[in-house]
């Protein structure tokens, strides 16, 4: 409403330059947008340019070299991989393992920036050096590390749960049940990825001016309200980008279940959409096959990310 | 409207730039320059020292014989391989001349249109009749030679001396009767797996369907069927699959093993057999078991006979867009050549393709009798067609074996999913 009032001044403005005044903006909007239009044009507009074109042809090693005539084939790439009941599963079992990755490092991340704004400060900077030690390990070497931790034999965890009387842990395999190792895989992912959330809530907490705290709390609001009510709705465009942020990563996740479920575990029962595109498509030199993965893959994150841009920017109540 | 315009302009142009995916140019018909360097991509392996020294000596000697020659060798890593050689067949300028490839690799390489025919050179190399007719053929595609055999590699049965002494034991004579060895080893001994075997040991699961009488795919003209859904490969893959499980190697340890996994697991003393190569030796001989193993060939489902092993190996293969196509044919025929095989022999334990060498080596070591007793029953080889790459890549077989092994699938599912997606990769 209060937009509304203060807009027709604005429009009323003297009406005699806005052309020429119009035009210069819109030229110096070029040249400013300019550097970042040319950047995005050549790292991401051609490249996805090529993509959507390569799935078009029977772009495999051959044609690659120049040594095979291209053959466009339409949709055909598209259709091989869309009435494949494997391609299926797998996009299943990646939307569910990215939701438990998502839904597991959002839940995290915000308890422990929560804990973090409540101790006092040389707990907190331990928080967060354990956080950003877990952040700065590489995906390949972090996944090692939970392997050996997870090892059959020689695995710290299972030597302690026999330790605390778990016998049947002795020589008990994470890795081998389709849950188990999704499960472990999972843990790994939010390991490395709660940091980012966490940071960006902390700093969205601090930032909240303690004056409105302050006022709810003099209104007599209890401690949940003022959670749900003030610091929740205050943070929502920071736990937007985090989410969108968890959704793409998880989404894509490759190294860790290549690494620790040794290329996507028994009969290929642990793969994910990135790791079943390299191994269809890359490894075996299908780039056309390979290129309609990343296409589709591509507008399926586009799409989730867009509807959960849109569901935030309609609903008004929050939770 | 100046943005939207322009931006409309931009993508115009970028349509009209051409509707078709980058290709590089076709590989030039390559030179033959007398001086220069040469390059050459060669595997790295786990102890590389060794095969790096007898290249040195390899190298000193080539550049004693030809003056203003450099030569410039970069270890390869088997695992990366497929980025490298895609690398370097799409641009061909920065290609090398030479390069050690696996022999399942060779008919897409082919394909690819990089490697040059080397049939005429190696009938007129003075040494070229004494390589092995066998292994010669792992080197073909369409009947024509694209590398010179470096050295086989093929695989038999290691088994624990110790423990089939104090069990009473002795080695196989057949598949049933390992199967049976197996059981009543982990019977006895449940620390121990049987056999250790794993659903992604391919090489390992291959002698079992060819001994069967069963094959991976029949090619009839150009075209190639899988053939996995013959009774013959069924009975196969249920006799390799059948190791895997609790009561010989449990699945939860052995499906996802790998042939370097499988043998490790047997060089730790986890195992009282394994199926493994004469180029693994060295390894398990660095292990726990050292002096307390032996090897006899894979035994066949007759008793007695031997089972078809699988005739794997390495080529040293000129690139067809080099510079240096006589220098290059000459530095590999010096590598391939009978003085050099034999310090390579020396230096990694890989058996030698050239019959004389190959001779000579296995009367001076006891050691490789049953590889090359393996070798003259018979070996088999994997479907030589640009498809097999990608069906080896999409892991067809692991995955068939996996699901047998573990119970998810019946046999005759698993094999017709697999059936079904060879022949989609044959086209």
């Amino acid at each position: 409403m209060s937009t509304q009032q203060l807009l027709p001044p604005a429009v009323a403005a003297p009406p005699a330059k806005p052309l020429r005044r119009r035009r210069r903006d819109g030229r110096a909007a070029v040249l400013y947008l300019a550097p970042a239009a040319i950047l995005l044009a050549a790292l991401l507009a051609y490249p996805i340019y090529q993509l959507v074109l390569i799935s078009f042809f029977d772009y495999g090693q051959p044609q690659a070299a120049g040594t095979a005539p291209l053959v466009f084939i339409g949709f055909e790439n598209y259709a091989q991989l869309l009435e494949n009941a494997t391609f299926w599963t797998v996009l299943a079992k990646t939307v569910g393992f990215a939701g438990a990755c998502v839904i597991g490092s959002l839940f995290v991340g915000t308890s422990l920036a929560i804990l973090a704004t409540r101790v006092r400060s040389l707990p907190r900077m331990l928080l967060f050096l354990a956080a950003l030690g877990a952040w700065a390990t590489p995906a390949m070497a972090g996944s090692y590390v939970w392997l050996f931790l997870f090892d059959t034999d020689f695995g710290l965890v299972n030597e302690i749960l026999v330790g605390i009387g778990f016998d049947g842990m002795a020589h008990h395999s994470w890795t081998y049940g389709t849950f188990s190792a999704f499960g472990l895989v999972a843990a790994e992912v939010i390991w490395c990825s709660f940091p980012f959330v966490m940071v960006t809530m902390y700093a969205g907490i601090q930032a909240i001016d303690t004056e409105v705290l302050e006022a709810a709390s003099l209104d007599g609001a209890s401690w949940f309200l003022i959670a749900k009510s003030v610091i929740l709705p205050m943070l929502r465009p920071l736990l937007m980008i985090a989410t969108i942020q968890s959704i793409i990563w998880d989404f894509k996740v490759f190294t860790q279940i290549y690494v620790m479920t040794n290329g996507g575990g028994v009969a290929g029962r642990n793969l994910v959409l990135n790791v079943y595109a390299y191994q269809q498509a890359f490894a075996g030199s299908e780039y056309g096959l390979g290129a309609a993965i990343g296409v589709v893959m591509t507008l399926l994150l586009l799409s989730i990310t867009g509807l959960y841009v849109r569901s935030q920017r309609r609903s008004d109540a929050w939770l | 409207m100046y943005v939207r315009r322009s931006l409309t302009g931009l993508a115009l142009l970028g349509l009209i730039a051409g509707c078709a995916p980058a290709q590089s140019g076709p590989a030039g018909a390559g030179g033959d320059e007398k001086t220069g360097t040469v390059r050459v991509w060669l595997f790295d392996e786990a102890n590389r020292a060794p095969k790096e020294e007898a290249v040195k000596e390899a190298i000193t000697e080539f550049k004693a014989a030809h003056s203003g020659v450099e030569i410039d060798v970069q270890w390869i890593p088997v695992e990366g391989r497929a980025d490298k050689f895609s690398g370097a067949f799409n641009d061909p300028a920065n290609a090398p001349d030479v390069a050690e490839f696996g022999n399942t690799d060779v008919a897409s390489y082919v394909a690819a249109g990089a490697f040059s025919d080397l049939t005429a050179d190696l009938q007129s190399w003075k040494e070229g009749a004494d390589l092995l007719p066998t292994v010669l053929d792992t080197a073909k595609v369409n009947g024509k030679v694209y590398g010179l055999p470096w050295y086989t590699g093929i695989r038999a049965l290691y088994y624990r001396t110790d423990v089939f002494t104090e069990l009473g034991l002795k080695p196989p004579t057949s598949l049933s009767e390992l199967t049976a060895t197996a059981r009543q080893i982990r019977a006895a001994k449940p620390d121990l797996y049987g056999i250790s075997v794993g659903g992604k040991y391919t090489y390992a699961m291959l002698p079992f369907l060819w001994a069967s009488g069963g094959d991976i795919a029949k090619q009839e003209g150009d075209k190639w069927t899988s053939a996995l859904g013959t009774p013959e490969a069924k009975a196969g893959v249920q006799a390799y699959a059948d190791l895997i499980k609790p009561d010989i190697c449990p699945p939860e340890q052995c499906a996802n093993l790998t042939g370097t996994q499988s043998v490790q697991a047997f060089s730790g003393g986890k195992a009282a057999m394994t199926i493994g190569g004469d180029f693994n030796h060295k390894a398990v001989e660095q292990g726990d078991v050292k002096g307390k193993y032996a090897v006899v060939p894979l035994p066949g489902t007759q008793p007695g006979s031997i089972a078809p092993a699988f005739a794997g190996g390495n080529l040293l293969g000129t690139f067809a867009a080099s510079k240096k196509h006589g220098l290059a044919l000459e530095f590999i025929e010096l590598l391939g050549g009978a003085k050099y095989q034999e310090k390579m022999y020396t230096a990694m334990g890989n058996l030698p393709t050239l019959s004389s060498v190959q001779q000579k080596v296995a009367t001076a070591d006891p050691f490789l009798k049953p590889f090359v007793d393996t070798l003259k029953a018979g070996t088999k080889f994997v479907p030589s067609t640009p498809a097999w790459s990608k069906i080896d890549a999409q892991g067809v077989l692991p995955t068939a074996v996996q699901q047998v092994a573990t119970g998810g699938q019946n046999v005759d599912t698993a094999l017709s999913a697999a059936t079904e997606q060879m022949n989609k990769a044959f086209g």
